[in-house]
């Protein structure tokens, strides 16, 4: 309990950190977000809007360093991440909460089918060695070297076309409105089909491989030779004593992993023009939207920090050896 | 002599296949009686341990049974052979026959699971009709026979000292009370006061609950101190094998001698402790004729030409014993 205590801390100061970070690294960049407004109105701001709108992204210049940092710390508190550029007055927050969804469904679901898949193969494959499972390494050791966005896009040029079952790109068709019915979702679902499938092709054999080779490395341990003599059934030993310890390195990949479904798949996103986080941080980096920019940023870190945290707890709970005592 | 519990003929154990293949086990011969301790010694690479996995079927690949034989006698009904039970067979006579503790204490137990977690599951596995509660109860019994206090059940093993481990594993052994025994260097990692304190208590509880024990150590001492019989190995095969303390006082092959000049004893008078000189054959590669004839100091003619016989010797006990040197012609072979 202490450790996980200590933990907690640990993910709270790098928040903040990160955070802070958040803060400075625009502040530090060459221009400002006013300077792009003004030119992207071509001078018809009034000199008093001017100064509302350095005060609205909170650079105002009579304000110090510190009491900006303050501001920025209350609002991100409140939930507010500031106002977009591109879709100028739209808050950040709101950008960010409609796209989140889309990415967390698309990548979450195909990470944690690949994880399970993989891992499942993995197991069979590291026991039964020279079985089919086995032969399916070579295969997806090639798939797991193709770059995925390239594989996106061979998949959208040789799938995709007027008549083809599989749109090209998009997240739904244009006519429909987002709505949980029975329009939309078969259509999202339609849509999401290509994009899963490139992301999962290309991630599963990462388990599969790290699963196997832990198997095999943990099938040479003693206490798989005991579990043997004591006469256990095959599957037993396979599942509850080869399986159990060779999953525990695997399972803090999937914690991470679990981090990087916000910002790791961020080329599958643009390839397939798929409105989840990653196309909108491709929008914001292209019209230099700083608040859109900082708020996705400020998402991925902290996904990444609470994914960090589960992989602590997941080892807490399946390492006995990681408990301390008292 | 009491009943044979397990016989082992003729068996051959290759790691590897075709031209490539080391023999490991050479058409070795034993037998193990009901309520005897036979000490199995010899140096590391000499085949023991293989013989061991070999005679149990837990051989890791590439390790291959080329030959031979392994007759365990049940209490009641017919002898029958271990090599060649099915799948289904074997697990049951694992661990409810013969049961083995091995070398590596540390590494013998998952240590993601809990202590009684590994030795209920023996009793799931073998007696699917015990409750819960009895095999719990079971388990806690082994523990307390081992020295164990029965609120360590729900330890991890790395909260358990090694000696506390090892007496796990020799508790995990007896739970289904096995006819047979295999302990494969159960003590090599464990300090000397803990090795003496285990044998000892292994010794106590066969007294009580009558198993054999096969005891496969390289420390020729400890045997002849704590088995009835032993058997000497070298390059594969089983050079000597006599009761302990007939080995001990005059062995018959040089490498025993060798063994045995390689510990000071307690008592006595001085004596130089000489050792082996050489080092152990190459089992890819084995000198022709007697392996062991390269570092034998009383080599003579006959040694590099043909394999001495594993036989009686002609001396006063012979009947009790065996060996195969040329220094000791023999009656009749053995098995």
């Amino acid at each position: 309990m202490k450790y996980l205590l200590q933990r907690i801390a640990f993910y709270l100061f790098t928040a903040w950190a990160a955070i802070t970070l958040n803060f400075f690294i625009p502040r530090m960049v060459p221009g400002d977000p006013v300077q792009a407004l003004i030119t992207k109105y071509q001078g018809q701001l009034s000199s008093q809007a001017i100064d509302s709108l350095y005060v609205l992204f909170g650079l105002d210049k009579d304000k110090s360093v510190w009491e900006e940092y303050v501001d920025y710390w209350s609002q991100l508190l409140h939930g507010d991440l500031g106002l977009s550029f591109t879709f100028f007055p739209t808050p950040v927050s709101e950008i960010i909460s409609t796209s989140l969804p889309w990415t967390l469904l698309l990548v979450g679901i195909t990470t944690i089918i690949s994880f399970f898949l993989g891992t499942g193969l993995g197991v069979l494959a590291g026991w039964r060695r020279g079985s089919w499972a086995d032969g399916l390494l070579p295969v997806t050791t090639f798939l797991s070297s193709v770059p995925y966005f390239w594989l996106g896009i061979i998949a959208i040029y040789l799938l995709t076309g007027p008549d083809s079952f599989f749109p090209s790109s998009g997240g739904f068709d244009n006519g429909l409105v987002p709505a949980w019915d029975q329009y939309f979702i078969p259509n999202a679902l339609k849509h999401s089909l290509l994009p899963a499938l490139t992301i999962l092709i290309s991630s599963v054999s990462g388990w599969i491989l790290s699963m196997r080779n832990m198997m095999v490395t943990v099938a040479s341990e003693d206490y798989i030779t005991v579990a043997h003599a004591k006469g256990l059934s095959d599957r037993r030993v396979a599942m509850s004593y080869a399986a159990r310890n060779a999953l525990l390195p695997n399972v803090s990949g999937f914690a991470l992993s679990l981090g990087f479904i916000v910002g790791g798949t961020l080329l599958v996103e643009i390839v397939f023009s798929y409105p989840g986080i990653g196309f909108q941080l491709f929008q914001a980096l292209g019209a230099q939207d700083y608040p859109l920019m900082q708020g996705v940023f400020l998402i991925i870190t902290i996904s990444v920090l609470v994914a960090n945290l589960i992989a602590d707890v997941a080892y807490l709970l399946l390492d006995p050896r990681t408990r301390k005592e008292g | 002599m009491s009943k044979p519990v397990l016989e082992i003929r003729n068996l051959n154990v290759e790691y590897g296949l075709g031209d490539q293949a080391v023999r490991a086990v050479r058409d070795v011969n034993l037998t193990l009686h009901r309520g005897e301790v036979l000490g199995l010694a010899g140096e590391s690479g000499s085949g023991k341990s293989t013989l061991a996995y070999g005679m149990t079927r837990l051989l890791p690949p590439p390790g291959v049974i080329t030959g031979g034989q392994v007759l365990y006698h049940p209490e009641q009904g017919e002898a029958y052979d271990v090599l060649g039970l099915s799948d289904r067979d074997l697990r049951a006579f694992r661990w409810a026959e013969t049961a083995i503790v091995f070398q590596g204490a540390m590494n013998s137990l998952n240590p993601v699971h809990k202590i009684s977690t590994q030795l209920t599951d023996v009793l799931r596995a073998h007696r699917p009709e015990m409750s819960e509660a009895a095999c719990n109860d079971r388990a806690r019994e082994m523990l307390k026979l081992v020295g164990i206090a029965a609120d360590r059940m729900d330890a991890y093993p790395h909260q358990l000292s090694g000696g506390m481990r090892q007496r796990v594993m020799i508790g995990m052994a007896l739970i289904l009370q096995p006819q047979v025994v295999i302990m494969d260097e159960p003590t090599t990692a464990l300090d000397v006061v803990m090795q003496r304190q285990i044998l000892s208590q292994l010794i106590e509880l066969r007294e009580r609950l009558g198993f054999s024990v096969v005891f496969i150590t390289h420390d020729l001492s400890l045997l002849v101190e704590f088995s009835n019989r032993i058997a000497i190995m070298y390059g594969g095969r089983i050079v000597e094998e006599a009761p302990a303390a007939a080995i001990y006082r005059d062995s018959l092959h040089p490498y025993s001698k060798g063994l045995l000049g390689s510990f000071p004893a307690l008592r006595g008078p001085r004596r130089e402790l000489t050792g082996i000189p050489g080092s152990p054959p190459d089992l890819k590669g084995m000198p022709s004729g007697c392996s062991f004839h390269p570092r034998c100091p009383k080599a003579f003619d006959p040694c590099s030409g043909n394999i001495p016989v594993l036989g009686r010797p002609d001396t006063p006990d012979g009947p009790t014993r065996s060996v195969a040197c040329w220094l000791h012609p023999t009656e009749q072979p053995v098995g």
